[in-house]
């Protein structure tokens, strides 16, 4: 069939900002769904909050909306574009529930928008809990025994008649959000009630308990005629009871014969054809592990972050064929761009083995709850590919960038027998060490299996790991040993380990012998077809297959790894943005990176992918064989700067800013001698290792002080210290890892936080904008609400910035981009970092300014000089809009992580809100982030005495707004005694009703709730705030954002309509003018 | 110990020896797909050659011996990546090794089997020798390399004698409905196990006898017609079409085989016959070729072939694409088609190659890819139903005369 002629003008939806559950794998379908719309000569209108985004560029789409995604801005922006037709199945949960939305209000019929793709009625057959089960018993497709209840007590009613332990899936979340196993009626009770409440329709499905079954992952693609195909099968290591989002994963299905392999897939397509789907699809099951009895978990009738994982996989775009189907298209019409030959209706066949590995954030949230359940708390993952699964699993494990490279890098050593079978039980994303250490001390396969359910069959590849680990450290290390541990993967740094050899010894043994890495291609096919899409992994053991290339001037450019707190999908975007201004100046582009989520790892992105590990051995294996003129690392965040010595090692030139320059921004001492130089000054402060040396340079400066590793991204382990105490306590956890580098031991200033990124040809710098930071200092600027243009600080300010800004550039002679951050302290203008890279403010800066920032670096880098590209040097004139990029938490995924804001970074996403005024722009951030208030109109404020003065002004405004304000009893008298009205509370341990009882009673809009400086130890303020995020209310921690939020919500009430900006209209303005 | 697969262009692969210590001379060919593996070792079809599996891991959950297509394997040789150590799977009966010994078939292992597939996808599929024997030169082996062929199989992996199928009487015996098994742990502990569930939900062929000439015939074509309740009659290859058509079947099902469909003359006569007679015919695979040569059309050797379970093949009446299982080296060239006696009924989407026919005027359609699948997409499986259809519909016309 071919494509429908009616669709010309498509509106996409996005997913919005980063949370867990819902990250970088939406902005690579919807770039890649817009690219293959765009092919199809479609105009494509493209809402998304989250300016990080590649699909949010003016050359992804014709027409861009940075606005909030709600239900009324969609409206807005189609009445104002009035496209033809929506496709909302590219935008996860978010996108689909609010395309949804609008077919329910009926809105879309009487605008004549037609929903591409899968219909509403499909939607609705797929996520509706009842309809969903009703639809699988009509097919005779088994679900557990299951129940969608609306009330607590249904609930328990229900469980009784099944039995403990059930499992909690509320309707319409994402990532499981609010789902959980409960073994007994009080967390049944617990976890339904908080469930029903997240749930977008009230409902809950409480089912038969299946964990410990095996989980199988299929993923399926339908066109509107009825073909159907599976791109791929996954299989989870870790069994049913964890997300699949949190599992370590294998692709294809291992331990499946083709029976139960073919059941399986007969059933997935059974499925999509009886909910009619257009497009892709996930079918989650759940097979026993000893009969052939299964049942379908969830269906998810939309690209999802294992639809991302399946095409990276197998190499088959999921998201553009499934693009090209929502446009009519047939799959047999659709050709496979990887082969170029065969069409896009077949199968992948693959010749190799995947695993993808979570990246949990517990090195972020030391306080959480480490254990898995089905609600994700993953914020990325790392794929790896090898030709057997220990070399995928070894390789998937050195890619996580958690200071983990083998089995025994998280060592249990010192646990026994009977602990370990202990510890086994608890099911944490530590369990594979301890399986591995159960292995070692001898436990069974068939003990291990029955406690954790793993299958033996990954149990054994495990043991055989460690056997290696064994051979290694006994010794001798001959060359056929040295030849089979490379084959598992084995980096050379562990061999080094365990044989007590160095590592040099190592690669020269394998060198001289002939042990190097080979490249094989990921070609869809498993050979069977010539591919000319260069998509390659490495392998030890065989031939290689990259062809030599050495035409052009050839660029390797370093991705950023899994997406963590700290570093998330603004990188893989300046990445991706690098590769294409390379490739635009002739360049032949490589892309190392491994996380399958991204847009830089999608084939047709750089000439060529390598699918590898961001390690240094890895990078030189590619090295060899590709032998680049250059690389650079100032795009791929730390991952990609971290590389940079071991680049230089292997002769390969660094691109841009110099290696000695981007230490002599992190070295302490070089640091100073440079701001001495150029005059700058920074807060006072000193380099340590230990505890003792911080408290020496602490009492010297004073208390407070901030205290931070260097080398890090994100402020990780950045703490503001008032005490020795404190010192004591942050520094042991610093130094839970052996530090290369010293510790940074600051003055703490408070003052206005402003930022700048900036390109600099070592002669110019082009400062686009000075941003600032509502929260003053001690917040992490990642975490902070940043406007541009800076709108608070002085013209003096200003200008100094923009000096110093050029001063630093040129003493640290910096070739590309560099962040700078600053604190202002009244017209005192200090330094705080400089980082000569790419920072997560560049995209959104770009957007805004319409100064294609990553362009302009890639250029520089090459040679060109900022005059020359059309820019005239310094700080540009403010735009026409204010920008507010407003961060996003998702610390309802995460039990146990305090949520107040510090020094450390915590949150995983953010949105942007645009608008010519500040006030509107501040609102529509908000808004982006969620806060959709007001609602109940009661609060809660409970606030340190530093802050009582400005909690009354806060305070009063709100009840101006019509507000009930509760607060706990010193904030109450404050406020009382300053003629603000307050209603006392009881505090927790009190008698009822107390502060957590109105918490829980669901009537609150807010809790402002400012933690004492430094680390929070009062109990009280961590469960009032956790309590708050967990029941979903919005909780503040700094009295700025308060103070920022309530100028938002009294500006909302006289805002009328909100004005949509069209930031594609922006960038081709400033384009269209350079150009004259 | 060391192995090596010389191929007859003088390319050496150097591995480890599985299975049984043994040299073998074939025609070496490779096979895509990532599970089924004892379904293909023991599909008859790979009698005369060795197979390579591209998926490089194998073995993986052992041999379940309730899934085996024949009575034994048949392949020469097995070439792999890696042999798992153990298998893992509640009805593994033994591993892989055991099997392969058990069935006297050699392999090696270890090798860049990605790299002998390109080989043999560039230069066409080749003959080859697993051996553990370290040889000086090639001069020697080469032109004995070149000089093999498949000869006529068919004889070789045909049943001796004729023997019958019953077919169910009730849906159950088929096992569970896909998807409605229900496990029960205590059954399981006693030793008691469940059948494996079905995907036919219709037992519409009842009454009906089905006569199958077994070119080499996997076991799940029979298992397909009489779970769908026909009484299937299989004859060895050599049965002449008087014997078969002397016991008035209601249809014939032509089966899959190895080897040169040219090579089975004798058979090509009887099919002939059986195209003569008003019987309803269903062919696959070799009985594809077959029927399309007994009836003026030709067949060419393919370059290198399709095996695997992911090849899609586009029914032109409907226009609907199955995912099928494949398994042949050779096809027939549509190029030389008389209409008046065939039309194309299926194509090859990723090639364009003949994937069945329909033939005018003739209730006979034949498939070149197998909808018995094992292993393989069970998409196609309707198509027997189609055939039990055709059937019906003749008995009922030719009643009414």
């Amino acid at each position: 069939m071919p494509k429908n002629p009616n669709v010309k003008r498509v509106l996409v939806i996005g997913s919005g900002p980063i949370v867990i559950g819902q990250a970088a794998e939406f902005d690579y379908a919807g770039t890649q769904a817009c690219r293959s719309l765009k092919e199809e000569g479609m105009e494509v209108i493209l809402v998304n909050s989250n300016p990080a985004t590649i699909m949010t560029d003016g050359d992804i789409a014709d027409k861009v909306y940075i606005e909030p995604l709600t239900a009324k801005v969609l409206e807005q922006i189609i009445m104002k574009e009035k496209p033809d037709s929506l496709l909302p199945n590219m935008g996860g949960q978010a996108g689909l529930n609010l395309g949804m939305e609008l077919d329910e209000s009926g809105f879309l019929a009487e605008h004549g928008v037609k929903l591409l793709g899968t219909t509403a009625r499909t939607i609705k057959k797929a996520e509706d809990r009842l309809e969903f089960k009703e639809t699988m018993e009509k097919i005779g497709e088994p679900c557990a025994p299951s129940l969608v209840v609306e009330s607590v007590e249904d609930g328990v009613a229900f469980a009784k008649k099944i039995g403990y332990p059930v499992v909690l899936r509320p309707a319409y979340t994402l990532g499981g959000s609010g789902g959980g196993i409960a073994g007994n009626q009080i967390q049944l009770e617990e976890i339904l009630a908080n469930g029903l409440r997240l749930s977008r329709v009230g409902q809950v499905l409480v089912e038969r308990c299946i964990a410990g079954w095996k989980e199988i992952e299929y993923e399926v693609m339908r066109d509107s005629a009825g073909n159907c195909i599976t791109v791929c099968n996954m299989e989870n290591i870790d069994p049913v009871g964890v997300h699949t989002g949190d599992s370590i994963v294998v692709a294809p299905s291992q331990t499946l014969g083709d029976k139960e392999y073919q059941m399986l897939r007969s059933s997935a397509l059974n499925i999509i054809n009886e909910l009619e789907i257009t497009g892709g699809c996930n079918v989650q099951f759940a097979l026993h592990p000893s009969s052939f009895e299964y049942c379908v978990i969830e269906v998810n009738p939309r690209v999802s972050r294992s639809s991302a994982l399946a095409s990276k996989a197998t190499g088959y775009p999921i998201a553009k064929v499934a693009a090209k189907i929502a446009l009519g298209y047939t799959l047999d019409e659709i050709k496979n761009a990887i082969t170029g030959k065969t069409y896009a209706s077949f199968e992948p066949a693959l010749d190799y083995c995947v695993v993808k590995i979570p990246r949990l954030p517990f090195d972020k949230f030391i306080t959480a709850k480490r254990t898995l359940t089905t609600q994700m708390k993953a914020t990325g993952e790392v794929m790896s590919i090898a030709d057997n699964f220990e070399g995928a699993l070894m390789k998937a494990i050195r890619s996580l960038e958690q200071h983990v490279d083998c089995l025994r890098s998280n060592d249990f050593s010192d646990l026994s027998r009977e602990e370990l079978l202990d510890r086994m039980k608890i099911v944490d994303d530590q369990r594979i060490y301890i399986i591995a250490e159960a292995v070692r001390k001898g436990i069974d396969y068939d003990t291990i299996h029955e406690i954790t359910m793993v299958d033996i069959w990954f149990i054994d590849k495990i043991a055989i790991l460690t056997e290696m680990e064994e051979a290694l450290i006994k010794g001798p290390l001959t060359i056929e040993l040295l030849r089979e541990a490379k084959r598992i993967e084995f980096p050379d740094n562990v061999i080094a380990r365990l044989t007590g050899k160095d590592e040099e010894e190592i690669k020269r043994m394998r060198y001289d012998n002939g042990i190097v890495a080979a490249f094989k291609m990921v070609d869809t096919c498993a050979a069977e077809f010539a591919a000319n899409t260069p998509y390659y992994y490495s392998v030890f053991g065989s031939e290689t297959e990259v062809e030599e290339t050495h035409s052009k001037k050839k660029v390797l450019v370093l991705g950023s790894g899994p997406i963590r707190i700290g570093q998330g999908i603004e990188f893989d975007y300046c990445s991706v943005h690098a590769t294409w201004a390379f490739a635009k100046e002739g360049y032949e582009t490589i892309i190392v990176n491994n996380n399958p989520e991204t847009v830089s790892t999608d084939f047709d992105i750089a000439d060529k992918l390598y699918f590898e590990p961001l390690t240094p051995e890895d990078v030189e294996n590619i090295v060899n064989v590709e032998k680049p003129d250059g690389a650079v690392v100032q795009f791929g965040g730390q991952t990609a700067i971290k590389l940079t010595q071991s680049l230089m090692k292997m002769g390969v030139p660094i691109l841009g800013t110099k290696a000695e320059d981007v230490d002599a921004a992190e070295d302490r001492e070089l640091f100073d001698k440079i701001l001495e130089e150029t005059g700058i000054p920074r807060a006072a402060g000193g380099t340590v290792y230990t505890a003792k040396e911080a408290k020496e340079v602490a009492n010297r400066l004073g208390y407070p002080v901030l205290v931070r590793p260097s080398y890090v991204l994100g402020g990780q382990g950045m703490q503001i210290a008032i005490s020795d105490q404190e010192i004591e306590e942050f520094m042991a956890v610093i130094n839970r890892y052996t530090q290369e580098h010293p510790i940074l031991v600051d003055k703490y200033l408070q003052g206005k936080e402003l930022e700048v990124d900036a390109v600099c040809d070592g002669t110019d710098i082009l400062i686009p904008g000075i941003m600032e930071h509502i929260e003053r200092t001690g917040v992490h600027s990642g975490d902070s609400i940043s406007v541009y243009p800076a709108r608070t600080v002085s013209e003096k300010v200003k200008e100094t910035i923009a000096e110093y800004s050029r001063r630093l550039a040129k003493a640290l002679h910096v070739i590309g981009l560099i962040n700078i951050q600053f604190i202002a302290v009244g017209d005192e203008v200090y330094v705080i970092e400089v980082n000569p890279r790419s920072s997560r403010t560049v995209p959104y800066i770009s957007k805004v300014t319409g100064i294609p920032i990553v362009d302009l670096a890639t250029e520089v880098i090459i040679g060109k000089k900022i005059r020359e590209l059309g820019y005239e040097p310094g700080l540009q004139p403010a735009a026409d809009y204010y920008a507010v990029k407003m961060p996003v938490f998702s610390f309802e995924k995460i039990r146990g992580a305090e949520i107040s804001l510090g020094p450390e970074m915590k949150s995983t996403g953010e949105c942007l809100g645009i608008a010519k005024t500040f006030n509107e722009a501040l609102y529509k951030a908000f808004l982006g982030a969620g806060v959709n208030l007001p609602r109940y109109k009661q609060m809660i404020i409970t606030v340190k005495d530093a802050d009582k003065g400005e909690a009354i002004e806060v305070a009063g405004r709100f009840e101006k707004l019509g507000y009930k304000i509760y607060a706990t009893r010193s904030t109450a008298a404050a406020l009382n005694e300053a003629g603000v009205k307050a209603r006392k509370v009881n505090k927790i341990r009190q008698e009822s009703p107390t502060v957590m009882d109105l918490i829980l009673g669901h009537k609150i809009d807010l809790v402002i709730d400012t933690p004492t400086q430094g680390r929070d130890k009062n109990r009280d303020g961590f469960l009032i705030r956790r309590t708050a995020i967990e029941t979903g209310i919005y909780c503040i921690t700094a009295m700025d954002t308060a103070a920022a939020l309530i100028s938002s919500l009294e500006n909302a009430a006289s805002q009328g309509e909100l004005h949509l900006v069209d930031i594609a209209s922006i960038a081709k303005k400033d384009w269209s003018e350079k150009a004259l | 110990m060391k192995a090596f697969l010389i191929l007859e262009d003088g390319t050496v692969f150097e591995g480890t020896q599985i299975g049984a210590q043994k040299e073998i001379i074939s025609e070496i060919v490779f096979n895509t797909s990532m599970a089924g593996y004892l379904e293909v070792l023991t599909d008859p079809s790979y009698a005369g050659q060795a197979v390579c599996m591209t998926y490089p891991l194998i073995g993986n959950y052992g041999i379940c011996r309730e899934d085996m297509e024949s009575r034994r394997a048949w392949p020469d040789g097995f070439i792999v990546r890696e042999l798992s150590r153990i298998p893992s799977n509640f009805r593994c009966d033994i591993t892989i090794q055991e099997f392969l010994k058990e069935n006297d078939v050699p392999g090696i292992a270890g090798i860049d089997t990605r790299a002998l597939t390109k080989i043999l996808r560039e230069k066409g599929t080749m003959n080859g020798m697993i051996t553990t024997r370290e040889y000086d030169s090639f001069e020697e082996i080469l032109p004995k390399l070149k000089a093999y062929s498949t000869g006529k199989v068919v004889e070789t992996v045909t049943c001796h004698k004729k023997y019958e199928v019953n077919g169910v009487t009730d849906l159950a015996q088929n096992g569970p409905i896909s998807g409605s098994s229900r496990f029960d742990p205590k059954a399981y502990k006693d030793g008691k196990r469940e059948k494996r569930p079905s995907l036919v939900r219709e037992r519409n062929g009842g009454g009906l006898r089905v006569a199958l000439l077994d070119l080499g015939a996997k076991d799940n074509i029979a298992r397909s017609l009489a779970a769908r309740g026909c009484d299937v009659t299989v004859y060895p290859a050599g049965t002449t079409a008087e014997e078969i058509l002397s016991s008035f079947p209601d249809g014939i099902m032509l089966s899959n085989g190895p080897g040169d469909p040219k090579e089975c003359t004798d058979m090509i006569a009887q099919i002939r016959k059986l195209y003569d007679s008003e019987v309803p015919i269903f062919a696959i695979c070799l009985g594809h070729q077959l029927m399309a040569l007994a009836t003026g059309a030709d067949t060419y050797k393919m370059k290198y072939g399709h095996r695997g379970g992911n090849h899609p093949v586009k029914d032109l009446e409907s226009g609907k694409i199955y995912i099928s299982s494949q398994n042949h080296g050779y096809v027939v060239d549509t190029g030389k088609l008389d209409p008046a006696v065939a039309v194309p009924a299926f194509i090859n989407v990723n090639d364009g190659t003949n994937e069945g026919l329909s033939y005018t005027g003739k209730n006979i359609f034949t498939v070149q890819f197998h909808p018995e699948a094992c292993p393989g997409p069970q998409d196609s499986g309707d198509l027997f139903a189609r055939f039990i259809n055709m059937m019906k519909e003749v008995k009922t016309s030719a009643a009414g005369k």
